[in-house]
């Protein structure tokens, strides 16, 4: 107790507090660019290597849709939009001809498809890092802090989007579509329902939310072609402490490995603290391998 | 044959089959399963597939279903050839499946796993809630459970939800493969009174079994199967438990 | 009614073929040495130290043949133990003076051998897909340590260092040319290649094969699959090292770049476009993908983002060539 007491005591509390109120920012966003790699990997066994251009290639279009209209929500709904239109064509052309064979074929296609994407990234839009202005520059006292309000916003709206996200699997026809799919693809073809479909359609859900997360997430950072690489590594070990697949315990570990590194950042650099989630992801795959957060079926 | 019966196998074979096999061959990877299966299921008849264990019983519903592609031979729905259609739309056309394992969709409710066959396009309000009704007189428990996720029923129950989840689709036939298996000899008779229901219904079954006498009293023809192929054909009423032929193939 | 099987009529006794297979493959082999060993002479120099540096990719690339063409295991994690290698390599250079070209091999090895070692424990427990992202994830903890440890590993910037003396101990010691790296890199690929054919073709390349095909079966049939995939991974993670230390050696220089996981990819990718499972294809893989990027830059401009194309070819040929350009050889490469 008495090295804890000490180290605890060193940390002055409001620290605590600011990191925490951080960590639960950056987990929602994770948990929304997780959510798309869980559901695709749960219901067709693709893993997603570009999940993070998707995510990249909505923050450029919300830039692109902001410069053109000057409205941020706009640029939010129009850049969900558009990626997810270009997920389902994705899909379409390569994976659906994979479909069948070998999972580790689809590793590779996305693999591929994240270099191509992430090249003409930075090559149609340069090696500097372009911005959105918050949408809202309003700010409040937290202790010593000016914090933005627009940080607590983007943690509401991706905890609604996957809320409503939630609500759409339970209650509407495409989501039992999806969850039929995903736990018997065969009988769900027997039942009628058209699975090469709903594959697509939800490759395009998963596009349309990792583009919605970039264009929350652009205003905080910047926009640059590399942003896809950490948030895909990331949300990778999400997926995997959360369980593959399942939806509910991603946003847990969402948020657990971000507030893990956001504590951690008190202590180390920021760019050394991602190797906590590092080591968690190992101690799970070690013990857990089912996922940490993974209810039981 | 007798008089009677070859009028029935007459009667059956000049009219236009519902469902027509004709020489199927079906491979899984290297392994010959289907020997040139040849059968045929009439409009509202139902029709039982008998054999031992491992023969193809099972393998020659999931070709009519498209679960497998057959290598040979052709499979044909009211005159139309369906080989190498997905499953999907044979659902759509009219081919319910209800698989030996039942394979109901555990963590759906059972509201939801109707909804898997009753979400179609073309279906208003009122024959929804028709087929709902109709399903739920004929299975009362799954009104009961109807907000319970299908993996928390028994397994008689599960059973009744995987036709039930067919009916749905309002088919022209149901493809039942062993329906009675592993059920107590209450629920049995349930599934004896549900053919029959089915068949008065006008919907025509083609019932994979191994229990014999349930399947000589709820078909109007069988079939019966050895290492791949068809080796008998005849009308129910012609066989008996105890005919020669059956303790041959089935070794009762 | 069963089908009895036709008696097989007896074949006409087939003409033997003009060549054996081993003097075929011996034959080709030996033609193709011969090029590779005049060619820093007849190509301009640029062109030379182009090959040589095909070569080095090469080998990393077969090193990651041996686990997604013969074992079944798709890694991102190559770039770690070339990385390590690279390092090692320079940690020799720069440490032990006088520069001891042999002692940098070895640093390298061992350095390779250890984090493969490190890496193959934890992510052999794991199939497919987890194995993959596992050894990704290593990758990036490596480059993560490399990259911030900067009073060891140069940071950023990396290390710089000169290349020691090519010397055979009684027999030869002089400076690199750029002949004589070429010709040593030439053995010491030549040399891997002709092991690691040799381990591939080994009953314990066997039960790798047996693993690809069906792990469940294998392990059912009782061999101890998870030690055979550590073995495989630390092979491996070796060969890879080596090619680190190849690297090192021609360039002069050790940086972080290599160790992100992307290296790997690059690798995975020469193996899908030279053909898996045949030890040469992802040399030849990786002299097309240089090839192809060269030329781009050169009519396209430098600034061409030679990815593009480069990466809608891969995935084309993951759809519908994932055998590979020489896999149509790969049985005769493999008997």
């Amino acid at each position: 107790m008495g090295v804890v007491g000490q180290i605890f005591g060193a940390i002055p509390i409001e620290l605590i507090i600011i990191q925490t109120v951080n960590g639960i920012v950056t987990g929602m966003i994770l948990a929304l660019v997780a959510s798309g790699l869980t559901l695709i990997f749960g219901i067709m066994d693709v893993v997603n290597f570009a999940h993070g251009e998707l995510f990249m290639f909505g923050a450029y279009m919300g830039v692109l849709v902001f410069a053109a209209t000057g409205n941020f929500w706009l640029a939010l709904i129009a850049a969900a939009l558009i990626i997810a239109v270009f997920g389902a064509v994705l899909q379409v052309v390569t994976l659906r001809p994979l479909i069948g064979r070998d999972p580790l074929n689809t590793i590779l296609a996305t693999f591929g498809i994240s270099l191509v994407l992430q090249n003409y990234a930075l090559w149609q839009f340069g090696p500097v890092a372009r911005r959105i202005p918050e949408p809202l520059n309003l700010y409040f006292q937290m202790f010593y802090l000016q914090y933005p309000w627009y940080r607590i916003l983007i943690a509401v709206l991706s905890a609604a989007i996957i809320g409503g996200f939630w609500l759409f699997l339970k209650y509407s026809k495409f989501g039992v579509w999806i969850r039929a799919t995903t736990q018997d693809r065969v009988m769900a073809q027997a039942m009628g329902i058209p699975v090469p479909l709903v594959y697509t359609g939800v490759f395009a859900l998963g596009a349309g939310m990792a583009a919605a997360s970039g264009v929350l997430f652009a205003p905080l950072t910047g926009v640059s072609h590399t942003m896809g690489l950490d948030w895909v590594l990331k949300a990778f070990i999400v997926v995997v402490l959360g369980g593959m697949g399942n939806l509910g315990g991603s946003v847990v570990a969402a948020i657990f490995i971000s507030l893990l590194e956001s504590y951690a950042s008190i202590v180390v650099d920021p760019s050394e603290a991602v190797i906590v989630s590092f080591v968690v992801l190992i101690l799970t795959l070690l013990f857990r391998p089912t996922g940490l957060f993974a209810t039981p079926k | 044959m007798s008089a009677v019966a070859a009028d029935t196998s007459a009667a059956a074979i000049s009219a236009e089959p519902l469902v027509r096999v004709d020489d199927v061959h079906t491979y899984y990877g290297k392994s010959h399963i289907l020997h040139g299966v040849s059968l045929t299921v009439a409009p509202g008849e139902v029709v039982g597939l008998l054999g031992r264990n491992g023969v193809g019983k099972s393998t020659t519903l999931k070709t009519i279903m498209g679960l497998v592609q057959p290598s040979r031979g052709t499979v044909a729905l009211g005159g139309r050839p369906i080989t190498g259609l997905p499953p999907h739309k044979l659902a759509r056309l009219g081919i319910g499946y209800v698989p030996e394992d039942r394979r109901i969709f555990r963590l759906l409710t059972v509201m939801e796993n109707l909804r898997t066959g009753l979400d179609r396009t073309g279906i208003n309000e009122d024959r929804r809630r028709a087929l709902l009704d109709k399903v739920f007189t004929y299975f009362p428990v799954l009104a009961e459970r109807r907000n319970q996720p299908g993996g928390t029923l028994s397994g008689g129950e599960q059973q009744m939800l995987a036709i039930a989840r067919a009916m749905m689709l309002e088919p022209k036939i149901i493809l039942l493969d062993e329906p009675t298996e592993g059920l107590m000899p209450r629920m049995v008779s349930q599934i004896s009174k549900i053919v029959e229901v089915l068949h008065n219904e006008g919907v025509a079954i083609l019932l994979v079994e191994q229990n014999v006498p349930l399947t000589l009293a709820a078909s109007q023809r069988v079939y019966i199967m050895e290492k791949g192929s068809v080796r008998h054909h005849c009308a129910a009423s012609e066989i008996s438990v105890h005919d020669p032929i059956i303790k041959q193939y089935l070794g009762l | 009614m069963t089908t009895a099987a036709p008696m097989e009529k007896a074949l006409p006794l087939a003409k033997p073929p003009l060549l054996s297979h081993t003097a075929a493959f011996w034959s080709v082999f030996t033609v193709v040495m011969a090029l590779l060993i005049v060619a820093p002479l007849i190509l301009p120099e640029f062109w030379g130290g182009f090959l040589t540096e095909i070569l080095i990719w090469g080998l990393l690339a077969m090193s990651s043949d041996l686990l997604i063409g013969y074992t079944g295991m798709v890694s991102f994690g190559h770039s770690a133990f070339f990385g390590l290698g690279m390092y090692g390599a320079a940690a020799a250079l720069l440490i032990v003076k006088p520069a001891n070209l042999w002692l940098a091999i070895v640093f390298g090895l061992a350095a390779a051998a250890g984090a493969a070692l490190f890496v193959a424990y934890f992510s052999t427990r794991l199939r497919d897909i987890y194995f993959a992202i596992t050894t990704l994830i290593f990758s990036q903890i490596f480059y993560v340590i490399i990259f911030t440890w900067t009073a060891v590993t140069g940071g950023e910037n990396g290390l710089i260092f000169s290349r020691p003396r090519l010397s055979i101990p009684f027999i030869y010691s002089a400076p690199f040319t750029p002949h004589t790296m070429h010709w040593f890199v030439l053995a010491v690929v030549t040399a891997s290649y002709l092991i690691l054919r040799r381990i591939t073709q080994s009953p314990f390349g066997m039960v790798l094969q047996s693993i690809r095909e069906n792990e469940f079966r294998t392990r059912a049939i009782g061999y101890p699959v998870q030690r055979y995939k550590i073995v495989s991974v630390m092979l491996s993670g070796l060969f890879a090292g080596l090619a680190g230390v190849l690297y090192a050696l021609q360039k002069e220089f050790a940086a972080p770049d290599f160790v992100y996981f992307l290296t790997s990819g690059e690798a995975v990718i020469y193996n899908i476009l030279g053909g898996v499972g045949t030890l040469v294809g992802p040399i030849v893989g990786a002299g097309f993908f240089q090839l192809a990027r060269q030329f781009l830059s050169q009519y396209l401009g430098d600034q061409f983002p030679y990815l593009i194309p480069l990466g809608i070819f891969f995935i084309a040929m993951v759809i519908f060539l994932p055998q590979g350009l020489l896999g149509f050889a790969r049985r005769w490469l493999n008997k």
